[in-house]
């Protein structure tokens, strides 16, 4: 059944997937308690490299609890428990000789609001870069603050201004300038959890395109509440609803052809 | 007497006026409330204003006048050749009329005159507060009766009685303020005889301190020198020592609460670490100087090192320890409002704790913490029973924390003991050291609040 939505076939993912993707992460069994309380209820998932999955579902369904799970984010929350399997490069994120601190810089994080340190753009990027000790010098940090800007789209707007606070952006520049500080620490994971919520729809736009670029050196997983968005960045989308994941498939198939009743109510805007 | 029945009237009169009031708004509309432009409450405080206020207008108008103005009264009754005196001897007649008046004997017979001026004292007084209470009954009914006919469904009542309230507000923290510039005043009028006796730039540049002044031109005794450096000097060192203590064990306090305790633990701290600011300083002082400062003097013995018994160390260690709790207090709650987005953003480019905490939370937290610290400092300068008890009189200029030293407070408290004449340097010299330190303290709070002040402007 084909369901008709407001969504322009030519604003679907466009680039064909080029070749076969390897699997970058899994997820077997996923359940996460806050207290006594249930989150997630078992997710089965899996992640492709260099490909970008988005997270779509109604509010409180649990797509950030997933996400933040990716990276072990939810290990700052008090009394928030973690039960089942999560594998990146097939070892298990949760196991014994990973360390949490790690693997953030491996799986990096991009958040809801923009949140630059109350330090200056350049400082801002090689926050990163020196607490994982990775330039060994001056000139090298440059050059990884220069790339991570440059792949951010944002070098050309700030590279006469990279000692003025990073606050003193606009929104929109304050969102790249945090992609670029995820990029900085080279990163094989990205997540982003509804990184243009609080922007403008040319912001938006601009990060949109931003992560259609990341997908060749990255695997992204995003969270959304914008379907449209869904459709336009990512190639594989999975559909929460209340703690469960319903569908998850190639993003034109969950939005011309999803097979759950409940995706294709969400989908055409009958909840949600 | 009378003034305690009047008191007592009016508490009933607002009472009733209340009661009356409400009951002739709901009357007035014949119960249909709603119809009222205020509740009928309302209605029943604007009468009770009415009854009470101006009654205690006039009151506090009596109380301020009253004694002045039947003195007047009395001493115009008096003959020229008592009268006629400069304001001194004014001054005298007015001690003595008031003495007879109240039954103090002041030891030398009267005048006759004297006595009968004190009768006439006593029966215009009694005459004025009969009449005050008399006045005062009048006032009350008529402003409660006043404020009753003038009760109608469309009366503003809730809007007038809201003024009142404003006004009331305001005028509480006018009392504030005035008693503020009150205090100021004082100071600095004191501090102008003491600057007109020792020349300013010798005050504050002097480096010997010794307000003894002889009594009598033939006594032999120094001739007072007041050169107050010594006491900056020590006030200084006790400062820094007792900073050295509190800051960083209190910024160490504050980042384990906010960020390592677990809520349930930081409920029990926090307030356990504020029990130290309500500890009286004089317990403190007793601690420093009958534990710490022998303490400080047995250790420093058995190292061989000279140390007095009343040192500088003992009773700055004593400061420190009283102040962490201004320290961990205010910097705990300005840790806390730094955004847990920020924290999440360090975790998440892999950051461990600590190192999010030195390089992203203290950073952004540093203009409150720097305003902590000065007003813990400010809190510190201004001590003065610990290190009155612990630290000697002794002014010293030194530099060595194990010497006794003397702080300007402390010199202040014991300039003013007992009872002083107040015409001499030695006293005045209390108020140039006060307007010094209120100088001091008062700049490092405004700096305080100007940096906390930009701090807030960041976050909101």
């Amino acid at each position: 059944m084909s369901v008709q939505t407001h969504i322009p076939a030519t604003a679907m993912a466009s680039r064909p997937a080029a070749g076969i993707h390897g699997t970058k992460m899994v997820a077997r069994d996923v359940k996460v308690f806050y207290g006594a309380k249930q989150a997630l209820k078992g997710i089965n998932l899996e992640i492709q490299e260099n490909r970008v999955m988005a997270l779509i579902g109604p509010s409180g369904c649990g797509k950030s609890t997933f996400l933040r799970c990716l990276n072990r984010m939810n290990d700052t929350i008090e009394n928030c428990r973690v039960e089942g399997l999560i594998a990146l490069d097939g070892e298990d994120v949760y196991g014994k000789n990973i360390d949490a601190v790690q693997l953030r810089a491996r799986v990096g994080m991009v958040f809801q609001k923009p949140n630059p340190f109350p330090k200056s753009i350049y400082d801002n990027i090689a926050y990163g870069p020196r607490i994982h000790g990775i330039a060994s010098h001056r000139d090298e940090m440059d050059e990884i603050v220069q790339t991570s800007l440059q792949r951010a789209g944002l070098w050309n707007e700030v590279k006469d201004r990279l000692r003025e606070p990073g606050t003193g952006l606009s929104g929109g520049q304050q969102q790249r300038l945090c992609i670029a500080r995820a990029i900085a620490v080279s990163p094989e994971v990205i997540l982003m959890d509804e990184p243009c919520s609080a922007l403008d729809p040319i912001a938006t736009a601009h990060i949109e395109e931003l992560i259609d670029e990341l997908r060749e050196n990255y695997t992204i997983v995003i969270v959304t509440h914008n379907m449209q968005q869904a459709a336009r960045v990512s190639q594989k989308t999975a559909f929460f609803h209340l703690g469960d994941m319903v569908e998850c498939d190639d993003t034109e198939e969950i939005f011309t052809n999803p097979r759950d009743e409940r995706t294709q109510g969400y989908i055409t805007g009958r909840y949600g | 007497m009378q003034l305690t029945v009047l008191l007592i009237i009016l508490a009933l009169l607002t009472v009733i006026g209340y009661q009356m009031g409400r009951s002739r708004a709901v009357a007035s509309v014949g119960g249909r409330i709603v119809e009222l432009h205020s509740v009928p409450s309302y209605h029943g405080f604007y009468v009770a204003l009415w009854a009470g206020l101006p009654a205690l207008l006039l009151f506090a108008f009596w109380g301020a006048s009253e004694g002045w103005l039947v003195m007047q009264m009395v001493l115009s009754g008096l003959p020229d050749r008592l009268v006629n005196g400069d304001a001194q001897s004014l001054g005298l007649l007015r001690a003595d009329i008031l003495n007879l008046a109240h039954g103090v004997t002041t030891g030398r017979e009267p005048d006759p005159e004297v006595v009968a001026a004190a009768e006439r004292y006593l029966r215009l007084h009694a005459l004025g507060d009969w009449s005050l209470l008399v006045i005062g009954c009048c006032i009350a009914i008529g402003g409660l009766l006043y404020a009753r006919g003038r009760i109608d469904p469309d009366l503003r009542a809730r809007n007038r009685v809201e003024r009142t309230v404003n006004i009331a507000l305001v005028i509480c923290s006018l009392v504030a303020i005035l008693t503020t510039i009150g205090i100021v005043l004082s100071l600095l009028f004191e501090a102008i005889r003491f600057f007109a006796v020792v020349n300013p730039l010798e005050f504050l540049f002097g480096t010997h301190w010794s307000p003894q002044m002889a009594m009598r031109a033939d006594q032999v005794g120094s001739s007072g020198s007041f050169g107050a450096i010594p006491l900056f000097a020590g006030t200084l060192l006790i400062t820094g020592i007792a900073m050295a203590v509190a800051v960083p064990v209190g910024l160490m306090a504050a980042i384990f609460m906010s960020e390592y305790a677990s809520p349930g633990l930081r409920t029990w701290l926090k307030p356990i670490l504020e029990v130290l600011a309500g500890i009286p300083t004089v317990v403190y002082g007793f601690f420093a100087a009958l534990t710490m400062a022998p303490f400080v003097r047995d250790v420093g013995n058995s190292l061989g090192l000279s140390v007095s018994s009343e040192s500088a160390l003992a009773a700055g260690f004593v400061m420190g320890v009283m102040i962490i709790p201004f320290v961990s207090s205010l910097s705990d709650d300005v840790i806390n409002a730094v955004p847990q987005s920020l924290r999440d953003g360090s975790y998440g480019l892999g950051a461990t704790k600590s190192e999010t905490i030195r390089l992203v939370v203290l950073p952004a937290a540093l203009p409150g913490i720097v305003a902590a610290i000065m007003l813990a400092v400010s809190r510190a300068i201004g001590e003065t029973m610990i290190v009155t008890m612990a630290a000697g009189l002794t002014a010293n200029l030194t530099a060595n924390p194990l010497d006794a030293v003397t702080t300007v407070t402390t010199q202040i408290a014991t300039l003013l003991v007992g009872d002083q004449e107040f015409d001499s340097p030695k006293t005045l010299s209390a108020f140039g050291l006060g307007l010094v330190l209120f100088v001091v303290t008062l700049t490092l709070n405004m700096v305080a609040l100007r940096v906390v002040q930009k701090y807030r402007e960041k976050y909101d």
